[in-house]
């Protein structure tokens, strides 16, 4: 992609934040968090389970009416626009959320159906969607028969079926192996290279956002605790420090294998 | 720095093309699993049978109540608008299940009206009636129902049969948005059918039901359904409240579920 071209979508602004908050009865999930996010911008949310990505990620995606606040999203408002935003997003939710009683490219049809797809173009797209993803002979197969991988990769196919400008993925590599897990992001990066969209996902792995991600928000509590690049983050807790070590001196928190508070 | 829509491949532009479509790819995806998976539809045929083959043919012996051998064509409409109704009612429940597995985000994250997602399922169950449909004819006529087979009367019951079975999976979705757990479904599934079932004319005719019960069964959208039924399935078939007014409830209700299913069916996921 040329370099003008990047500059230009750089310079818009796809997801903005300001002071978004839910409640869930008494309990505050997400507590005033503004931010804002570019286009092409690959973001990054980390924070132990239950501090807030999910409900956050859930309101940015429509799925979940913030309680005050508001967020716009390739640029129009969740709450009052919400099924245009849900037009130009994509969204891999935690769980599988591909039908596994389905082949992968069934999966696909429907996707492509669902976001109206011209049915002149269904085809090739799908059948480049899925090659890019690596899935082409497994298209056949039904989907309760693949592996976590590449189940995530057919989700991630069927979400970017109708070249969304931005990416919604929460915690896409949990509870994948390795290879897994750098199948997914290698698959991602072909992805972000072609359709330009901006990805936002939530982790609790901190290599992993410091290995992909252009910018990281730390959430701990429903609140946004430290937003910026992986290296000014860092840079901010003195020489030699890790991204663990400005997550505990922000937050007074470790994040634990499997994303429990520490 | 401006916030800018990208522009996105996909039409976010309405109209009815659109809509349907979109209606047509969630009953799509419901048919394919049918053909992945046929036995289902057999196995769910069993109960039917035994209804026409076992109580129709004891119950025909009871005097008074058509001796003459007519009680299998009074009872085979409403073995088949049970039928209907007892897969219907459990539609709910796959609800649940694709929210635990995580299948209705997919859903709801499109741009897809929600309207859209609540017919398209209720489509969906109207394929596993009508192919109930058949087997209940097939019995029905091996134990000499007289059924009328003229094309006029079979599109009749194909129109009675999608709309009932839309109107009892829309309503079994509301449930299932209301209970939102497998467990609770289960209960208030089985506690619901058999008053449907019993509180309608479906075995017996509502002339012979307590003043009380007559007005459950003249509210109760299953005996339109078995009402029009009897009217165009039997050769010598006749309708008590007439079929307009049979589709007009039918097609009234469901409109009413679906307007109600559209608000709630998002918030399963909450």
């Amino acid at each position: 992609m040329a370099g003008a071209l990047i500059d230009e979508m750089r310079s818009q602004t796809v997801v903005q934040a300001i002071d978004l908050t839910r409640r869930f009865g008494p309990i505050t999930a997400v507590d005033r968090i503004s931010f804002e996010i570019a286009g092409g911008e690959t973001f990054a949310l980390i924070g132990p389970n239950g501090a807030g990505k999910s409900t956050l990620m859930k309101m940015l995606t429509t799925m979940l009416p913030p309680t005050s606040g508001r967020a716009v999203v390739a640029g129009y408002d969740v709450a009052r626009r919400a099924q245009a935003v849900r037009a130009h997003i994509g969204y891999v939710p935690q769980v599988l959320s591909a039908d596994g009683e389905l082949t992968g490219e069934d999966n696909m049809r429907l996707s492509a159906r669902l976001y109206l797809i011209p049915p002149a173009e269904r085809g090739a797209r799908i059948a480049a969607a899925l090659a890019m993803m690596g899935l082409t002979d497994a298209k056949d197969r039904l989907v309760r028969t693949y592996s976590g991988g590449m189940a995530r990769r057919l989700e991630i196919a069927q979400s970017t079926l109708h070249r969304p400008a931005v990416l919604f993925m929460d915690e896409p590599t949990v509870g994948l192996d390795p290879i897994g897990r750098r199948a997914v992001w290698s698959h991602v990066e072909r992805l972000k290279a072609e359709i330009g969209a901006a990805v936002v996902f939530s982790t609790h792995y901190m290599d992993e956002a410091e290995e992909t991600a252009d910018r990281i928000g730390l959430i701990s509590g429903g609140r946004l605790a430290a937003l910026g690049t992986p290296a000014k983050l860092k840079a901010a807790q003195g020489a030699g420090a890790s991204l663990d070590d400005v997550f505990t001196v922000l937050t007074g928190e470790r994040i634990g294998q499997g994303g429990q508070r520490q | 720095m401006t916030t800018t829509a990208l522009p996105s491949q996909s039409a976010a532009a309405g109209g009815p093309v659109a809509y349907v479509t979109q209606v047509l790819a969630v009953t799509d995806a419901e048919a394919v699993k049918l053909r992945h998976d046929p036995m289902d539809l057999f196995t769910r045929a069993v109960q039917p049978i035994l209804w026409l083959l076992l109580f129709g043919q004891v119950m025909a012996r009871v005097r008074g109540f058509g001796a003459d051998g007519s009680y299998l064509d009074f009872l085979a409409p409403g073995v088949l608008a049970q039928s209907v109704l007892f897969v219907a009612i459990f539609y709910g429940l796959s609800a649940i299940w694709e929210r635990d597995l995580g299948v209705l985000q997919r859903y709801l994250v499109s741009p897809a009206p929600r309207s859209a997602l609540v017919i398209g399922k209720a489509l969906a169950s109207s394929i596993r009636a009508l192919a109930q449909s058949i087997v209940v004819y097939l019995c029905a006529a091996i134990l000499g129902v007289r059924l009328a087979m003229q094309p006029a009367a079979i599109v009749g019951v194909i129109g009675l049969v999608v709309l009932a079975s839309a109107l009892f999976s829309t309503f079994s979705l509301i449930i299932a948005c209301l209970v939102k757990t497998r467990e609770r479904f289960m209960g208030i599934g089985q506690f619901l059918t058999m008053p449907i079932f019993f509180a309608s004319n479906a075995i017996y005719p509502i002339s012979i039901m307590p003043a009380w019960l007559k007005v459950i069964a003249r509210v109760n959208p299953l005996s339109y359904e078995v009402d029009g039924l009897r009217a165009l399935m039997l050769e010598s078939g006749s309708s008590q409240f007439g079929l307009p007014l049979d589709y007009g409830v039918l097609a009234s209700v469901i409109v009413a579920l679906v307007i109600v299913a559209t608000r709630m069916y998002p918030r399963l996921t909450q």
